[in-house]
């Protein structure tokens, strides 16, 4: 039984970080709600009770149709880091034998995610571009002879950039997942006569799902809600969610932005609540 | 297939060079286009944004540091170094305390909890826009040190707590117990017991916060006020700026996150050792 003065000290050493989520996230998040619903005109926003922002937003053909490219983004990106984040993960987990090598193969994995997002992004311009490296090495194969276009600035790009920045999302999670599966289950699987495939199958993919499910809440949220790199990698040729409240804040025009905001809000919340009902979060530190 | 369990070395299977092979493409796939703008970046007075070189030089350094030239590279570098400390130094004490609470149960510790997550989870860009909306409403004026220090927060929080969760999930309380029964105060327990143990998982909360904070853009655009931080001047200069300039300054700032890497790194092999000899 907890005393009164361990309580106390609970709530004590709680309060400086429910401050400021309450400052910072829960009254932010509160004022988008409430500002959606407000009116405004080329200078300023003004208080009122109206639904145009939403019967608006919810009624233009374009909305629909970013939404939708979007989704596009976050399931291509949704698959190809899992695939690759699982592979990686499997490798360094299930191949790697010693504790050490692990340890310093994860951290090659890790380290690029401490570092800029929009230089990473950047980094891809000389690769990728009209004259990059890709097609002057296309060209000088003789596999193609004008430079392919879609490279920079297309979906692909957009796609190949959010595999770069997120994948990460998806090798720690099922990493650490990989790592808790008792290592004489696999060996039972094999005494069994399971072959390697197998046991990928049916005893590590099921015991990896809590990691799947978690770096999929990451990195599906983080692309549904982006909007630099679409900007970026697209050279401003396509749309998403995110650029498009990017750009009403650039416009001023506040109330729609919100209005974006929490119809963005809620289509995520869906998403993860329904990746949740797969995973204890809790659990799995 | 009857094989023994391998205790000792067995030969490696062939899956293993397939995998070794993708696990090494993906390396390459992470690192070489920061290898490229690292290489591009001593292009030639002349050269432009890809290659080939033409020649070499440190041109674009030089030019990174003219005021004119790229908009005010030095100011938006203090500005972000001095706001990631503040997040660092405040997510390590705040998410330390909030660990020790997490430790017991308390009423509405699961509402903190599931904070902490959609914090996590809410699209950056709202975050932005509903602080930036609240300062505009109460008519306080944005800055970098006040509403961006808020919004940062936020990003970091999450990752404390949940850090600090793993880390008191796997700690033996009985150390704690053994200092009490000794006749250490709560304060000297948590000095003398608490803290060294926990020390490395400080340091990484640390590194990740720093740098968090450091490379934040989307959380920053609204809640900056008038004075940009790095992310917001390198992002104004990827429209306007067309020349290798660009990739100095991310050679310049991905050196730095490595050089902050490395000391955090350091560190905890640092303490490690320390504590090995101490044992």
């Amino acid at each position: 039984m907890a005393s009164d003065t361990s309580k106390r000290s609970s709530y004590f050493l709680i309060s400086p970080m429910a401050a400021i989520f309450a400052i910072f996230l829960v009254i932010p998040l509160l004022t988008i709600v409430v500002v959606s619903f407000w009116d405004y005109d080329e200078y300023r926003i003004l208080p009122d009770f109206i639904f145009e922002n939403y019967s608006y937003l919810l009624g233009s053909s374009v909305t629909w149709k970013i939404y939708l490219n979007t989704l596009k983004y976050a399931a291509l990106t949704w698959g190809f880091t899992l695939l690759i984040g699982f592979t990686v993960a499997y490798f360094l987990a299930f191949h790697v034998r010693s504790l050490t090598w692990q340890i310093v193969l994860f951290m090659v994995c890790t380290i690029p995610f401490w570092t800029s997002n929009i230089i990473r992004m950047i980094s891809w311009i000389p690769f990728l571009g009209r004259n990059g490296l890709l097609n002057s090495a296309l060209i000088n194969l003789g596999i193609v002879d004008q430079p392919l276009e879609f490279l920079l600035f297309s979906d692909f790009a957009v796609v190949l950039a959010d595999v770069h920045l997120y994948t990460l999302f998806m090798v720690v999670p099922i990493f650490n997942s990989m790592m808790r599966i008792d290592r004489s289950l696999i060996e039972a699987a094999r005494d069994a006569g399971a072959s390697g495939f197998e046991t990928l199958k049916s005893v590590i993919v099921p015991l990896s799902k809590p990691g799947i499910a978690i770096g999929s809440i990451f990195v599906i949220t983080v692309v549904m809600g982006d909007f630099i790199t679409v900007r970026l990698m697209s050279g401003g040729q396509s749309a998403s969610v995110g650029l498009q409240i990017s750009n009403e804040i650039g416009l001023l025009q506040y109330p729609a932005a919100a209005a974006s905001a929490v119809v963005l809000l809620i289509t995520v919340l869906l998403i993860v609540t329904g990746l949740l009902r797969l995973v204890d979060i809790r659990k799995e530190l | 297939m009857t094989r023994s369990i391998p205790k000792t070395r067995e030969r490696r299977p062939l899956s293993f060079y397939i995998l070794a092979a993708f696990f090494a493409l993906f390396v390459l796939f992470l690192y070489g286009p920061m290898l490229t703008i690292f290489i591009l970046s001593f292009q030639g007075e002349n050269g432009g944004l890809t290659f080939p070189m033409n020649g070499f030089s440190f041109h674009w350094f030089g030019n990174l540091f003219e005021r004119q030239a790229v908009g005010d590279f030095g100011g938006s570098f203090a500005r972000s170094l001095k706001l990631g400390l503040i997040v660092m130094v405040v997510t390590v004490v705040v998410s330390f305390m909030a660990g020790l609470a997490f430790r017991r149960r308390f009423r509405g510790d699961s509402v903190i909890f599931y904070l902490a997550i959609a914090s996590l989870i809410v699209p950056s860009i709202l975050i932005s826009l509903g602080i930036g909306l609240l300062f505009n409403i109460i008519e306080w004026q944005p800055q970098w040190f006040t509403s961006a220090l808020g919004a940062h927060l936020t990003w970091t929080f999450p990752f404390g707590l949940l850090i600090m969760f793993a880390v008191f999930n796997r700690f033996d309380p009985s150390y704690e117990e053994a200092a009490r029964d000794l006749g250490a105060s709560n304060w000297q327990t948590i000095q003398y017991v608490v803290l060294p143990m926990v020390g490395p998982s400080l340091i990484g909360v640390a590194m990740f916060s720093f740098t968090l904070s450091y490379d934040e853009f989307a959380r920053t655009l609204m809640t900056a006020g008038a004075l940009n931080t790095l992310p917001l001047e390198i992002y104004g200069m990827t429209t306007n700026v067309t020349t290798p300039v660009l990739y100095a300054l991310g050679t310049v700032t991905t050196g730095f996150s490595f050089v902050v890497i490395g000391i955090a790194l350091g560190s905890v092999l640092l303490l490690r050792r320390r504590k090995g000899q101490k044992a």
